[in-house]
């Protein structure tokens, strides 16, 4: 195992979770970020860390500006102001394939699968980063490419065994349900072996099992793979219970960042959810 | 057996073979709209623009010799070397790989997010466009294109046929070629797509731009490819016309009849442009031979648009397209 949750110490700027956890550095800090569409501001001037090893929750009500910020940081948004430091490089502004190059990988709250291609095929797809051989490797097809693509399949079998989906390899996802075309796009972005993995709502619109295997694979990624996971989830009970820390957006800024308890009990986050009387 | 019966074979078998000719230029169409849903309306230029481009290097022909001529009063035509078919062949693929690019970098980068209807539009100007320079760059007359394929009757077939049926069938040689290189291409191209990165790639960006996105592909790489493939089968498909009637403006006009085969066929097929292509060059060749005598003949102006017509009304994804559902 690669995890850093596993090493003694703990690192420079790192800490350990009530479960005893070690979290690492801080693999990606976000700085005063501002996103505008024309004279709406979706984001404003909003800062947090995501640390090594981490699940980094970040909740909000309805138009809170949540799946803005996990578009920013996937290369979908380039937001006017402010900066996005990963691996503690300052991070240009990138097209979303550069990003997911750079190992960020990313679900989204309305499922975007390759809905004709099989499930085999589309966690496949997850893999296109971490190939090599190129376009003349695969005219010639034997050698190289097709070691390659071997390799590969290998991998994929492992994810297609860790989210239990076995039974569906050879279907399209087209014809999926719910909640197991969820469980394959979660497979398609861990196929890619991603540093940071950000869900975009991995558990809307799911019945209470589906909910429940759900969390248990996030934590299972995490723990097995080592992988720092944002994700963003309406579910405050699910969020609680997942997560390290906790950023709370409300109509774009952060009211809160903190530990599940922490947040809690911060009275900014509870008006935001509960409603205040606006003087 | 009866003299017509064979005539008959013999009139199915050259419709077959015809209809190899339409699947190729289907497939452009094909594999551009499959990877980015556009219909490209200048499939059929891009093959004439492709053959021309191929003669005019064949013959060393000086590119704007007209306009040069015209404005500063030469008289430039040659470079007066004749360039061999297989370097030429390279030097056009090359060409059509350029005006990929620059299709990608003049026009679809500025079209990204846009209606279908846009990009349509956009293709139609680039048809108009493509025909033009082509007139600019290498003249408008009809020119004749030899690149050492076999043509004419084959001798052995109409013997081997008559030892064997009494009945010697005339089939062109340039035909069986053309089914050869289109049957190699349908299984390249296919496995391509299905077994290799850029295959599954692409077929990832016909399905989902932001998801392949997400998943770190570029999508105006694969634009490009796409579109350099698109121009490499417009290639063949420009030299098996160019070469069976001459290299002349109708050539892009035979991009018509690629519509009922992909209305046959379905648009998202590869197979599918085959059979198409296959069905409507027997189908309009039979109905001539059988039907045509009794209406006046003539009708494989028409039979092909009435059978995708037909189509239209019972299986509007055509044989193998994929099911349109619309989910409420």
């Amino acid at each position: 195992m690669s995890s850093l949750t596993h090493k003694a110490e703990i690192p420079e700027g790192g800490y350990r979770t009530p479960d005893g956890r070690i979290i690492g550095g801080v693999l990606m800090d976000i700085r005063n970020v501002t996103l505008r569409f024309g004279g709406v501001v979706a984001i404003k001037d909003i800062s947090f860390d995501i640390r090594e090893g981490e699940i980094r929750a970040i909740i909000g009500p309805n138009g809170a500006g949540k799946s803005s910020m996990l578009n920013v940081i996937s290369g979908f948004y380039v937001p006017q102001e402010g900066e996005i430091w990963f691996r503690g490089e300052k991070r240009p502004p990138l097209k979303p394939y550069q990003v997911a190059r750079q190992g960020v990988a990313r679900t989204f709250q309305n499922i975007a699968l390759f809905k004709g291609m099989t499930t085999l095929d589309n966690i496949m797809t997850g893999r296109v980063t971490k190939m090599k051989s190129n376009m003349l490797d695969q005219a010639i097809w034997w050698g190289k490419a097709e070691r390659e693509e071997s390799e590969h399949r290998e991998k994929v079998e492992e994810i297609i065994d860790f989210l239990e989906i076995q039974a569906i390899r050879k279907t399209p996802v087209g014809r999926l349900p719910y909640g197991l075309q969820k469980r394959v796009e979660l497979g398609r972005a861990l196929a890619a072996e991603p540093d940071l993995l950000l869900l975009d709502e991995p558990m809307a619109g799911m019945n209470v099992e589906e909910k429940e295997d759900m969390s248990r694979f996030i934590l299972d990624v995490n723990d097995e793979y080592g992988t720092t996971i944002a994700l963003i989830e309406h579910d405050m009970g699910v969020v609680m219970d997942l997560s390290d820390r906790v950023v709370v957006m409300d109509y774009g800024k952060k009211i809160g960042d903190g530990t599940p308890d922490e947040v809690r009990n911060n009275q900014a986050v509870i008006d935001a959810y509960l409603g205040v009387v606006h003087e | 057996m009866s003299d017509t019966f064979f005539f008959a074979m013999e009139v199915a078998l050259n419709g077959l073979m015809a209809g190899v000719m339409y699947s190729l230029v289907a497939l452009g169409f094909v594999l551009i709209f499959k990877a980015s849903g556009v219909f490209n309306y200048a499939q059929g230029v891009m093959a004439l623009f492709a053959a021309l481009t191929l003669v005019g290097i064949q013959n060393g022909q000086i590119p704007f010799a007209h306009v040069i001529n015209a404005t500063f009063g030469t008289h430039l035509s040659t470079f007066g070397w004749n360039v061999p078919s297989f370097l030429a062949i390279l030097l056009t693929l090359g060409v059509m790989i350029l005006f990929a690019i620059l299709v990608e970098r003049l026009v679809l980068k500025h079209l990204v997010n846009q209606e279908p209807i846009i990009l349509f539009m956009a293709t139609i100007g680039l048809a108009f466009f493509l025909e033009g320079l082509g007139d600019l760059m290498w003249g408008s007359e009809i020119k004749k294109l030899d690149v050492g394929l076999p043509q004419g009757v084959s001798d052995t077939i109409e013997r081997v046929t008559y030892e064997w049926f009494g009945y010697g069938f005339f089939i062109d040689k340039l035909d069986i070629v053309a089914a050869l290189v289109a049957t190699v291409l349908v299984i390249v191209l296919t496995l391509f797509s299905r077994y290799t990165k850029h295959g599954r790639a692409l077929r990832a960006v016909a399905d989902d731009h932001q998801a392949a996105l997400s998943v770190g592909i570029s999508l105006r790489f694969i634009w490009v490819l796409v579109w350099s493939i698109a121009g490499f089968v417009a290639l063949v498909a420009g030299i098996m016309w160019g070469t069976k009637s001459g290299v002349q403006f109708s050539l892009s006009l035979i991009a018509l009849k690629a519509l009922p085969v992909l209305m046959l066929g379905g648009f998202t097929s590869i197979p599918g442009a085959i059979v198409g292509g296959l069905i409507i060059g027997v189908g309009e060749k039979l109905f001539e031979f059988f039907i045509g005598p009794l209406v006046g003949g003539a009708t494989e102006n028409w039979f092909a648009y009435v059978l995708a017509l037909i189509f239209l009304v019972f299986r509007p994804q055509g044989l193998f397209g994929e099911k349109i559902i619309e989910r409420v």
